[in-house]
């Protein structure tokens, strides 16, 4: 077992505030970690600080064995970060932004394959009939999963996803889950923030829960806190459905919310 | 005379034919660094760059006053190059810093820019007429070192501005994702800042300082109507932009107007045209498509309404 991802004593501060207070996070090869943690735990900071996207204020990072910086091998290491707008003010298709995957520090300029593996990385994630469409036309979810295929397109020995999942319709959901089979089965390690483990609980193997910037659990996915199976809860997603309710008298039911 | 001896007319006019090579080639490069301007949503840098590249035309002319060169603005250009280039810098280091003040930092250029020009002007012993040709553009003045100058900086545009697409693109348009891709950020965005710099003291000359931003942006704003691809709004900007000012320059050559703002004028209605006919552009090119993408309800409805 070989680590892939170590970081240790790593602190950041941002505006003042610390939000890592010296985590120590190793990763080893053909993982699949969970980071769990409430809204401002520092869960999405703790994986920005690991691409380098924030700075560190102290600890170091080491990525497929190289300190984070000029030697990282970017071209090894997918990143998705949480969904931004992609839509920006020019148009783009998802194909111009997955082929945008295939730079990294060593390459700024596409090889000549980028399209095809940008249209097969799209295939993928099950977008490959859109890869023409400007992303602005494309839902929330078609979004995200664009961004899924630009980390995927360099077919990554390290994926790093920040909530890939949130706010996700359901067959964007289902989608991801398989693709992140796939990509467990040929060893690809992935470190994923999640808010629940929804429907990517089978894969999910290994839990990492944040409180307050520093790490309170690391081994097997703990049980969902009580309030969260209860109807009044805001969720960000919703949940894989296996029991649909009986239709209520208005004709409709909810599919997969069990009271 | 026909209508045919009139163009032969114009096409063997030595001035015409300079003025004529100069503002096709800024119509070809302008949209190029205007689209990634769009892009990051800082249409008005091009503007801020204009205003700051007027005081370095006057201190180009005091420094030339001060050396007592025979031609008073012989360092007119190479002190807008030099200063457009400081101002497009200190723009994009403010913007780095933090996003709040970015628009302050822009709003003091612009008016730093036009007083520092004018006040520096009175002190060359030039007047604020001097630097009305740099203001609204003085194509009609172009030599022909102007235009090998003119065919440098603009090679040198399309060779970054086109051939790192990829690259300036990424970093425009996802800079997190850039830089979590070890990609070089901020040596792309200070290269995207200075050949922002280099187009507006070459389009300087064909529409003014003033009018400069407009040939940037204008052309990418009637793309964006009708292009779906990041590609295609560029290649139909940069062809837009030959067009309006071949045209433009064109038209200046029979009617007694200032090219430059006959130029903006032309691309913005072709704007207003585009944006009018475009329901009927959409309408033939996507027969009836439902915008709703194909999911599963996330809701069961057992009778659904058919009327």
């Amino acid at each position: 077992m070989t680590e892939v991802l170590a970081a240790a004593g790593l602190r950041v501060t941002l505006g003042g505030a610390t939000i890592l207070h010296d985590v120590d996070l190793t990763v080893s090869d053909g993982e699949v970690v969970g980071l769990l943690g409430a809204n401002g735990s520092g869960k999405s900071t703790l994986v920005r600080a690991l691409v380098g996207v924030v700075p560190a204020e102290r600890g170091t990072v080491r990525l497929l064995g190289e300190p984070l910086g000029r030697r990282t091998p970017w071209d090894r290491i997918g990143y998705v970060p949480q969904r931004v707008a992609v839509a920006s003010g020019v148009p783009a298709t998802a194909r111009e932004v997955v082929v945008s995957g295939m730079l990294h520090g060593r390459r700024l300029v596409p090889p000549r394959h980028a399209g095809r593996r940008a249209a097969e990385a799209l295939e993928l994630v099950g977008l490959g009939h859109l890869a023409h469409r400007a992303c602005q036309e494309l839902s929330g979810g078609q979004q995200q999963r664009v961004l899924i295929a630009r980390a995927l397109v360099r077919r990554p020995d390290l994926l790093l996803l920040d909530e890939p999942v949130a706010g996700v319709d359901l067959p964007s959901q289902e989608a991801f889950a398989r693709a992140l089979a796939d990509l467990r089965t040929s060893g690809t390690t992935v470190v994923v923030v999640l808010h629940e483990l929804g429907a990517l609980a089978p894969l999910v193997r290994r839990a990492v829960v944040l409180r307050h910037g520093s790490v309170v659990h690391d081994g097997a996915p703990p049980a969902p806190a009580p309030g969260h199976a209860a109807p009044s809860h805001d969720h960000v997603h919703p949940h894989g459905g296996e029991d649909a309710s009986p239709p209520d008298a208005l004709g409709l039911s909810t599919v997969g919310w069990s009271s | 005379m026909t209508v045919w001896d009139e163009l032969v007319g114009m096409l063997t006019d030595p001035f015409m034919q300079r003025a004529l090579v100069v503002a096709a080639l800024v119509g070809l490069t302008a949209p190029v660094i205007g689209t990634y301007l769009v892009q990051r949503r800082l249409s008005l840098l091009g503007d801020g760059i204009g205003h700051v590249a007027l005081t370095g035309v006057a201190l180009g002319w005091l420094v030339g006053n001060t050396l007592e060169l025979t031609r008073q603005d012989a360092l007119a250009l190479p002190g807008a190059v030099l200063a457009a280039i400081l101002g497009a810098v200190a723009i994009e280091v403010v913007r780095s810093r933090g996003r709040t003040s970015g628009d302050v930092a822009l709003a003091l250029l612009f008016y730093g820019g036009i007083a520092g020009g004018v006040l520096i002007i009175g002190q060359a012993g030039g007047t604020s007429a001097n630097l009305v040709g740099y203001l609204f553009g003085s194509i009609s003045t172009v030599s022909s070192g102007d235009v090998w100058l003119t065919v440098a900086l603009s090679a040198l545009v399309l060779v970054v501005g086109v051939g790192l697409r990829t690259a300036l693109f990424a970093v425009s348009q996802d800079e997190e994702f850039a830089r979590a891709s070890g990609l070089p950020v901020r040596v792309l965005n200070l290269l995207i800042a200075v050949v922002a710099a280099l187009t507006v003291t070459v389009a300087m000359r064909v529409v003014g300082l003033l009018l400069v931003s407009a040939l940037m942006i204008v052309p990418v704003a009637v793309a964006q109507l009708v292009a779906s691809s990041f590609a295609r709004t560029m290649a139909v900007a940069m062809t837009v932009g030959v067009v309006v000012t071949v045209c433009g320059l064109s038209i200046t050559y029979w009617e007694d107007a200032a090219p430059g703002a006959m130029i903006v004028v032309l691309a913005i209605g072709l704007y207003a045209l585009t944006a009018l006919l475009r329901p009927l552009l959409r309408r033939r090119r996507t027969p009836l498509r439902d915008p709703h993408p194909q999911l599963d309800d996330d809701v069961q409805i057992t009778a659904a309404r058919t009327a």
